[in-house]
């Protein structure tokens, strides 16, 4: 008897001209573009933060990375889930189009590999790379502390 | 039958915060890590040049009884165009004095939320995390974060090894208001 590959699913998304995978379980939504805000920091990756829900999330353009350019058009942000060791926070992905949710069946990244592949897809006649959002985002220091609220100086009741 | 009582809501727990310019781009900083403001005319006379070439952001020292203060330049150290700043930050339980454009205003913060950790270099160092003002998200400055132990100690050598001018400028400072206890900033125009 033979094992029936197990089918996964992935949320499609385009930047530029190319499609990337993203594993379902790791996005949290499909937004339009909303003010970005700047301020002074050392990693390029990273442009500035939006606010959604409440939260302050990073925006991270992946596409100089996967396409060696930014992006000159984002119609989207896909907001993702990147795991630390110790928390979970969200991540803002400027996408070209809209996305795509599907059902496939994945074939796990090889040696050769880029570390940001974390396997391969095949759709609608074209194979396409499923992103290791860890190693495709900025990686922080050991000592970086995993927490997301701060408690205020000089609390007043 | 008794009719439990609804529960009191919790007091929400602020922090009073400056929100202020450098280069036009807006910081908050605790009031209560500000010990002193200064307009930067009033330095004049008071502050020496130093002079350190690893570390350009720092070019004045000011003297507050035994300890030197250094004077840095906000815009250098945040990697800003370089503005003309109008007011100087004596920073709290730090040798800090920074200089800013202006105060934007006074206000509080309900809530601070790190630096998300996807911010990996040295920003770390210089924020203690965000907060959200008017649907605008403001980077809250670390008062310790301007600068480093090694960058103090570089100064120190500098200062000790006597490459120190008085600035020749004339002075037209007034005493200064230096708050030691209280937890608000004191001013001097």
């Amino acid at each position: 008897m033979t094992s029936v590959p197990e089918s996964e699913s992935f949320v499609l998304l385009r930047l530029g001209d190319r499609r990337f995978a993203v594993a379902a379980g790791n996005i949290a939504e499909l937004v339009a573009p909303s003010r970005i805000f700047r301020f002074p920091h050392r990693t390029p990756e990273i442009e500035g933060v939006i606010l959604r829900r409440g939260r302050i999330v990073p925006v991270c353009d992946v596409a100089e990375k996967l396409l060696g350019k930014s992006l000159p058009v984002r119609r989207f942000y896909l907001i993702a889930q990147r795991r630390y060791v110790a928390q979970t926070e969200w991540v803002a992905l400027p996408v070209t189009g809209e996305c795509e949710l599907i059902l496939a069946e994945m074939t796990p990244a090889g040696e050769s590999d880029l570390p940001h592949v974390s396997g391969w897809l095949s759709h609608a006649g074209e194979v396409i790379e499923v992103l290791n959002l860890s190693a495709l985002t900025p990686v922080p220091q050991p000592s970086a502390a995993p927490i997301t609220e701060l408690a205020l100086q000089d609390a007043r009741p | 039958m008794r009719l439990t009582s609804p529960p009191k809501p919790h007091a929400a727990r602020t922090e009073q915060i400056i929100l202020f310019r450098i280069s036009g781009q807006l910081f908050a900083l605790s009031s209560a890590s500000v010990q002193e403001v200064r307009s930067v005319d009033t330095l004049a006379g008071s502050a020496k040049d130093i002079s350190q070439p690893a570390l350009r952001k720092v070019r004045q020292t000011v003297k507050r009884g035994e300890l030197s203060l250094y004077v840095v330049n906000g815009a250098l150290h945040f990697g800003l165009p370089a503005s003309p700043p109008a007011l100087v930050f004596v920073l709290r339980h730090t040798r800090t004095a920074l200089l800013v454009d202006g105060i934007e205003k006074m206000t509080t913060m309900t809530r601070l939320q790190a630096l998300p950790l996807a911010f990996c270099h040295e920003e770390r160092e210089w924020y203690r995390g965000l907060t959200a003002i008017d649907q605008a998200v403001i980077p809250v400055v670390k008062p310790e974060g301007f600068l480093t132990r090694d960058e103090l100690a570089l100064l120190d050598e500098s200062a000790s090894s006597g490459d120190l001018h008085t600035d020749a400028t004339p002075s037209n400072s007034r005493p200064s208001h230096i708050s030691h206890a209280g937890e608000s900033p004191s001013f001097a125009p």
